[in-house]
């Protein structure tokens, strides 16, 4: 029986004690005098969430396919076992090992959200590793992170000792043969990160130096030798038929968020909408093919037993086999009963078709994404989803028995204006007419819409870059605009509305295009004890403006600026393959309410069919 | 195959039913009930067994437990009962749980079981043996005495040993005990509900052991325990926490959450009014007789009511 790093007197005494014992169904246990490397994969929210990741589970299957490497999982201690491990000095551990971190050689750390930057620092804190990389020695771990918000690294360099920029299934063997080879050489840590930041994507935060003018903008951003490259380039990994794919993924005790096999049918997205920052980094469009995915998932509902398995990509309708793979998978194991979930659907006939088989009508609800209420934003943030679609899906819907409808809008957007917003609580009512159109006897009683609105924060990487963000007040006021006009809808007792808080909003957009001063400010949040800020019971806005204040960095100047074009951005110095001089060129075309085509109608010249594949050398209709 | 007992179930398929046996010991203790019985949904997937589902819209897999065990208790004899649509043997069936499985979790037997409702392992259970441990810094010695004498209910005195505690308190006719309800607390008198209770010396092995268990032998280096049979089930329910707790109580020693290392060994069916209703011969082994007016008993293990399958 695996010994346990913590005492049943302490599991007995803490929330899901599950969370922290490891002994999964397909967890990986090799012997720890038999490997190289030790890495320590962490996902820096409660183990329900970071379980539910499926990059995780991707590096953690290609990493363990070494025989020389042991990938382990660590997730941050929820609020009860924090308190109990700072009092009673245990060490973070590996849930597999139950070891130490601190005696691991790498700590490798997701970056999904910007919300999570203080728990990367209770990570490191319990693990016993010091907050900033400078004051590391030889013996710690390397501190590795990854994922979008590596995007602009910028507001945790001084955290961590690299960076990957990209898509992890393709040079991490290179560094770990560079690691292991350094170790034989008995090289410094110092020496070790000069040579691993010749390695594409790895960004070595501390052979950089930057500069800032008068104003606060970036003056320079250079590396301290001439060997370290200027150009940090993205990874991607352009083959996705043969790409890993873990076919044995772990299966949790307890339940978490994503308790289902989930197949990633592609990656990348060809639609171009403005806001997002995943339709440009992980540019271009690249499918797996329809036999890899029968196969996947053949075997991954073998080797884990999940009653469930869930289609992943940024917009399901635009995987050219969706029809091959759905039926396939309704025919091979309705008998099983194996539900299939769909998200990022469009609602369409098909769409319809396939989801009166595999759900529930009467209980499951439609998805409309129009993200802005009127064409004229929806132009501006190159939205393709125009009114008459939504109409006819949500009629086609309604017919079809449906009777629950939920969209999502973005507020703040680059030149809403009043009429803009009120056109939100206009197209609720539209879609609640289209129900009462139908005959009362043909129809199951009053149709639920529920309209929720979100804060738009301008991303790196996209062509609303640019875009200033507004005062926490404003915000508010601009979900009082909808809420006021949904209630003086004929229809407003059929519609709910929802909307969030602003002031994470302004924090997030911070850390979003926040540089390196920003650093000083999470840590001083995380010292006022500022944890878990992704969780509302956990949130706490006075204690992050007086971080701001204490680390004499204005947060204004992050969020309340519009950038000028010729600004050097914090980011700049990564390549993703889309230019910013196309960025730029989507930004004045937004100004000009101008619509860019998708990938599949016309090639737009982004820059990412530098990368030889995908959607870009595939023959379009 | 025997093919004898097929039942029909909702859909119209014939169908088996069929009672799992399992351990759940070490780190498995930590998983809940909910998630132990998510854990077997997944393994029958993976295993492969054609298990029977209920009809309707959102079909789950037809599965019940005699008895949901706590956080913390560790056990050789969990019960669950499921309907099979196509019929495997009991060899076949373990293996292939186990080979799917976690450490911590064996399945060790799979029986055929009659049809009917009365049959369900969850309406059967009627008494359950425990085996009790002291954790290590926990022993009565370790525990808190209370400075009150008067405090304690029957006035024991001093703690002697572990033995003459099990001694004194199984000589009691009546032990009255502050039970807590959802209302409200009431005076339950617990001795017709402890069947059995006998100290375990530090060097022998509880006889209850009626499977060959790796983790009991282990702790054969922290030997000393309390073996009880108690009342479980809808009837009449008593936890080994609280038969503990009273016994410790009258000599003023207080306990923890902490304080036991409990491991269910058993879970028996009384079978004694289906069988025998005049109940006249019925001194078989380790059952109970007619006691004070009582109904007698014949405690039979779930396991025992099914036959394997060939």
């Amino acid at each position: 029986m695996r010994k346990l790093a913590l005492s049943d007197e302490i599991l007995l005494s803490i929330e899901k004690p599950a969370r922290y014992i490891g002994g999964e169904v397909n967890s990986v246990m090799k012997n720890k005098d038999e490997v190289a490397i030790r890495f320590a994969m962490c996902f820096p929210d409660v183990y329900e969430i970071g379980m539910s990741h499926l990059g995780i589970q991707i590096l953690y299957d290609i990493f363990n396919r070494r025989e020389d490497v042991w990938c382990e999982r660590v997730y941050s201690p929820w609020v009860d076992l924090d308190k109990i491990m700072r009092e009673k000095q245990i060490p973070l551990f590996a849930l597999e090992s139950q070891d130490p971190i601190r005696e691991f050689d790498f700590l490798g750390i997701t970056l999904q959200y910007e919300m999570c930057y203080t728990n990367v620092l209770q990570v490191l804190d319990l693990a016993g590793i010091p907050l900033l990389a400078k004051d590391r020695t030889e013996d710690c771990p390397l501190v590795i992170g990854g994922g979008p918000c590596a995007y602009n690294p910028e507001p945790l360099a001084a955290f961590f000792d690299l960076f990957y920029i990209g898509e992890g299934e393709t040079v991490y063997d290179e560094l770990f043969d560079l690691y292991k080879k350094c170790k034989k050489e008995g090289v410094t840590r110092r020496e070790f990160l000069f040579r691993a930041a010749q390695v594409p994507g790895i960004y070595v935060p501390s052979l950089y130096e930057v500069t800032y003018q008068e104003d606060g903008t970036i003056a320079s951003f250079i590396p301290i030798r001439p060997d370290i490259p200027a150009v940090i380039e993205k990874q991607v990994q352009m083959d996705m038929t043969d790409a890993p794919y873990p076919d044995a993924p772990i299966v949790p005790f307890i339940k978490v968020t994503q308790d289902r096999v989930v197949l990633e049918i592609q990656r990348g997205c060809i639609r171009g909408c403005r806001f997002c920052q995943a339709g440009m980094i992980y540019r271009p469009l690249r499918e797996r093919s329809l036999d890899c995915l029968k196969a996947h998932a053949d075997k991954m509902l073998a080797s884990t037993g999940h009653e469930e398995i869930s289609l992943s990509s940024l917009s399901s309708s635009d995987y050219s086999e969706l029809p091959g793979i759905v039926n396939y998978l309704i025919d091979e194991y309705q008998d099983e009963k194996v539900n299939i979930s769909l998200p990022s659907l469009r609602i369409d006939a098909f769409s319809l078709d396939v989801m009166s088989k595999v759900q529930d009508v009467r209980k499951s609800s439609l998805t409309f994404a129009p993200e802005a209420g009127s064409q004229r934003l929806r132009d501006v943030i190159n939205k393709g989803l125009t009114e008459e679609v939504i109409l006819q899906g949500a009629d086609e819907a309604f017919h079809g028995g449906w009777n629950k409808v939920k969209l999502y809008f973005m507020l703040g957007l680059p030149t809403e204006t009043e009429e803009d917003r009120k056109e939100i609580a206009h197209l609720a009512e539209k879609i609640a007419e289209k129900y009462y159109e139908i005959p009362k006897d043909q129809r199951g009683g009053k149709c639920q819409i529920t309209v929720s609105t979100s804060f738009f924060v301008p991303k790196p990487f996209t062509p609303l870059q640019w875009a200033p963000m507004f005062e926490p007040g404003d915000y508010l006021g601009f979900a009082k605009t909808v809420n006021h006009e949904i209630k003086a809808m004929l229809n407003q007792k059929s519609i709910r509305y929802n909307w969030h808080h602003a002031d994470v909003t302004l924090l997030e957009g911070a850390f979003a295009r926040g540089d390196r001063r920003i650093d000083d400010v999470i840590l001083e949040a995380y010292r006022l004890g500022a944890l878990y800020d992704a969780w509302t019971e956990y949130w706490n806005y006075d204690r992050w403006l007086q971080a701001f204040e204490t680390a004499g960095v204005d947060m204004d100047f992050y969020t309340m600026r519009e950038r000028s074009l010729d600004e050097i951005l914090p980011w700049d110095f990564i390549r993703i393959g889309v230019s910013k001089e196309f960025l730029k060129k989507e930004w004045q075309k937004a100004h000009e309410e101008s619509v860019t085509p998708n990938c599949r109608e016309k090639c737009s010249g982004c820059g990412a069919a530098a990368y030889r594949g995908g959607v870009c050398t595939a023959r379009r209709s | 195959m025997t093919g004898s007992s097929k039942a029909v179930n909702t859909e119209g398929a014939s169908v088996l039913k069929v009672r799992v046996k399992f351990s759940k010991q070490g780190n498995m203790k930590f998983i809940g009930h909910l998630d132990v019985m998510r854990y077997f949904q997944k393994a029958i997937r993976r295993a492969g067994i054609d298990i029977a589902y209920t009809e309707g819209l959102s079909p789950h897999m037809i599965m019940s437990f005699a008895s949901p065990l706590g956080v913390g208790l560790t056990s050789d004899a969990e019960y669950m009962d499921i309907e099979l649509r196509t019929p495997i043997s009991s060899k076949e069936a373990i293996d292939a749980l186990n080979r799917v499985g976690v450490e911590g979790i064996t399945v060790t037997g799979f029986y055929e079981i009659p049809e009917g409702k009365a049959n369900k392992a969850m309406t059967l259970v009627a008494a359950a043996d425990y085996t009790v441990r002291f954790r290590a810094g926990y022993e009565p010695e370790h525990l808190p005495h209370s400075a009150q004498e008067g405090k304690s209910l029957a006035g024991f005195g001093q703690w002697k040993d572990l033995a003459s505690a099990v001694e004194s308190f199984c000589a009691q006719k009546e032990i009255p005990v502050w039970k807590k309800t959802k209302k409200s607390e009431k005076e339950v008198d617990i001795r017709p509900m402890i069947y059995e209770m006998r100290y375990v010396p530090a060097t022998g092995q509880s006889k209850a052991q009626t499977e060959s268990d790796v983790a009991e032998e282990k702790k054969a280096a922290n030997p000393e325990a309390v073996f009880l049979r108690l009342a479980s089930g809808s009837a009449a329910n008593l936890k080994p926490e609280l038969v503990m707790d009273t016994m410790l109580g009258m000599y003023g020693i207080g306990t923890t959450p902490f304080t036991y290392e409990i491991n269910r060994c058993e879970l028996y069916a009384d079978t004694a009014e289906k069988t025998n209703p005049g109940g006249d011969d019925l001194k078989a082994d380790g059952n109970d007789t007619d006691r004070d007016g009582e109904k007698p008993r014949r405690l039979t293990p779930l396991s025992a009511l099914g036959r394997e399958i060939l």
